[in-house]
């Protein structure tokens, strides 16, 4: 008896541990991934999704380690993660299940209309230091970044900065809220944050990626026709050899019920 | 037979209390271990990011570069060989992922076996360089290369340097300088405002005050210890903030005064607590015998219980100190967190818990980065040991007196 419970409870036990798929990284795709996953398990209710953050890089070491099923990442995998994912005999899959626009946001006070990718570079590299210099009145820029745990900081480097460094000492904030908060009470201020966080306490720049150009406005609209040039994808990386196993998932998020709650979410869906 | 039951029960009792003892001894001392081996592994890695090199043309005449000049480099701040000594020519920067938007993957071969030979000849063909490449696909059969020496972490450069950029590549600043100096300077700010207003309620609560009013307030007090710090950060982030920067005109709110203001507020209980039990505990005798020799209420206050109370005053300062410089979240969410070496109170500063606690999640295992944020955890831990010492000096003291 005793021991027709114990295999009971191993084969449960199991089970549970073959259906469990668990998602790991990006702290901007969590809401994201937490919504398909509440849906899909309603959908599919022998399935079971798990859903933590800690930031791309986590999620996708985590992949390599092979503690997760899926890694979302809000940026590409690097050159050195494919690396060892080669190592260790592993090859990745991608799925891109939704894209995520990048907002300039400045205190609605602010005169300044526009800017160019130039001149951004500037601001966030610490060369440009007062808004007379771009047109606006005689006051000091304050720009504020995310932590440089946040994969936004990474993506907004890299396509704006063009890999440049921050200037040195630039104020950098735990999250999004306290991004908008900040720039919504303080006059000089100019930040990044997503088109999913943005509202009416702050204002939106339309940017130029040629030398000034055409302004684009930030808007999903833009974002989807492609003239918007700050935008990224949002990104689930499996494993191929386990395709089998997470296929149902991702088949559930790339469905149109799974794009109406990435457009819900205020992402840009595919 | 029962005695020697109880007997067998004490000694069970007892070794189990002396196990769990050493447990938690034991635990503490490997913590202790484990941060200082982690922390000082920092100073056996390269000042470049591991497990890349900085290859130059053959032709190029400098043979050595500074950490600080790599990132001006790639910052494009220097753009010319003249200014970190070669000669007369502007630098031609190469991270090593724009090969793959010079060759599409197929063209690198299986498992990128042509990857060293196309860099090499990138090289080659450049001989005002400078590319930042993988060790693993160097060129190192290529004549016309050479690769920078790499150099390891100085420790002087970590304790004395000025610019914390750990993330930056492809040369990570790790100049903690900004950072002890802006954990210093808010809370010694924190505990100039804390301790006369928790020295008055103190004297207050023990002295003036009525039974119904000490009765009402002591509670109270201990209710304010037991807020989460995130909830104080939020009030700082959302009323301390803008309220500073309206009634300063300061051009940002989240400065190291709205920092010492809230950590000033959390360091209040302890201080108020500690301060008042010592007082309290001044013997009856000692203030009936001031007032009987004529003095007032208030000269019995200050030169009697205060100097009697003395010793307590101080340990409840100390720990207040130390309370201010470990806090962590609400500190992160109204200093702005830029990391400069601080000036004024009217400026943003970033401290070493809000540092860890913000970097902490994305550092690679097992880099310099992660093991740069666990010897900032070792200098925090460092600092905290010598005021949590003081403040036991100063409380053996106190026993000394009374003997």
């Amino acid at each position: 008896m005793k021991k027709k419970i114990l295999t009971g409870i191993l084969l449960i036990g199991a089970l549970a541990g073959a259906q469990a798929q668990k998602i790991k990284g990006s702290d901007t795709m969590l809401p994201l991934s937490q919504q398909e996953a509440e849906h899909f398990m309603k959908a599919n209710p022998s399935q079971t999704v798990i859903v933590t953050g800690g930031g791309s890089g986590v999620g996708i070491s985590a992949l390599i380690e092979g503690t997760t099923d899926i890694a979302q990442s809000s940026r590409k995998i690097k050159f050195d993660e494919r690396q060892k994912l080669r190592e260790s005999g592993k090859t990745v899959k991608e799925v891109i299940a939704a894209y995520d626009a990048l907002a300039v946001i400045v205190n609605p006070a602010n005169k300044v209309r526009r800017l160019t990718r130039e001149q951004l570079e500037g601001i966030f590299t610490g060369k440009i230091k007062n808004w007379k210099e771009l047109g606006g009145d005689d006051l000091a820029i304050i720009p504020y970044s995310r932590e440089t745990s946040s994969g936004t900081y990474e993506f907004f480097k890299e396509s704006v900065l063009k890999n440049k460094n921050y200037k040195n000492g630039i104020m950098s904030m735990p999250a999004t809220g306290a991004i908008i908060q900040s720039i919504s009470q303080t006059r000089g201020a100019i930040g990044y944050v997503g088109l999913a966080y943005l509202n009416k306490d702050v204002k939106t720049l339309p940017v130029s990626y040629d030398g000034g150009k055409n302004y684009i406005e930030p808007s999903i609209a833009n974002a989807k026709n492609a003239t918007y040039p700050i935008v990224r994808p949002l990104i689930y990386y499996y494993i191929t050899q386990t395709e089998k196993n997470v296929k149902p998932f991702i088949t559930y998020v790339l469905s149109d019920a799974g794009q109406k709650i990435v457009a819900d979410l205020g992402f840009i869906s595919l | 037979m029962m005695k020697r039951l109880r007997h067998i029960t004490e000694i069970l009792v007892q070794s189990l209390f002396a196990l769990s003892g050493s447990v938690t001894g034991l635990a503490i001392l490997l913590i202790v271990v484990f941060l200082f081996k982690e922390g000082f592994g920092l100073f056996q890695n390269p000042d470049i990011e591991k497990g890349y090199a900085l290859c130059l043309h053959i032709s190029n005449p400098v043979e050595r570069l500074q950490s600080k000049q790599v990132k001006a480099i790639f910052d494009s701040e220097i753009t010319n060989w003249r200014d970190v000594g070669g000669r007369d020519e502007a630098i031609r920067l190469f991270r090593f992922d724009e090969i793959f938007s010079l060759y599409p993957e197929e063209a690198l071969g299986e498992d990128y076996a042509l990857l060293p030979q196309k860099l090499g000849e990138i090289i080659e063909q450049n001989p005002t360089i400078i590319a930042f490449l993988p060790e693993r696909y160097l060129p190192t059969t290529n004549k016309a290369i050479k690769t920078l020496p790499a150099k390891s972490i100085s420790p002087l450069d970590f304790f004395g340097g000025r610019e914390w950029m750990p993330a930056a590549t492809p040369a990570p600043q790790f100049g903690t300088l900004p950072l002890i100096l802006g954990t210093l300077w808010v809370s010694i700010f924190a505990i100039l405002i804390a301790l006369p207003l928790g020295l008055g309620v103190a004297v207050y609560m023990s002295e003036l005050a009525g039974e119904r009013a000490r009765k009402l307030l002591k509670p109270a007090i201990e209710l304010l210890a037991g807020i989460p710090s995130v909830v104080y950060g939020f009030f700082g982030l959302t009323v301390i903030v803008p309220l500073l920067q309206e009634t300063l005109h300061l051009p940002v709110g989240e400065t190291a005064l709205a920092g010492s203001l809230i950590l000033a507020i959390m360091a209040l209980p302890t201080i108020i607590t500690l301060a008042e039990d010592a007082m309290r505990n001044t013997p009856q005798a000692m203030r009936e015998a001031s007032l009987a020799l004529g003095a007032t209420h208030w000269q019995t206050i200050y030169k009697v219980i205060i100097p009697y109370a003395a010793s307590g005053i101080s340990a409840a300062v100390v720990l207040g100190i130390g309370r201010a410089i470990g806090e962590t979240m609400a500190v992160l969410m109204v200093t702005g967190n830029a990391a400069v070496i601080p000036r004024s109170l009217l400026e943003p500063v970033r401290t070493i818990p809000a540092t860890i606690a913000a970097e902490l999640g994305e550092a690679p295992m097992g880099g310099t980065h992660y093991q740069s944020l666990f010897l900032l955890g070792c200098i925090l831990f460092i600092i905290t040991m010598l005021v949590s010492i003081s403040a036991e000096v100063i409380s053996k003291k106190s026993h000394n007196k009374e003997i």
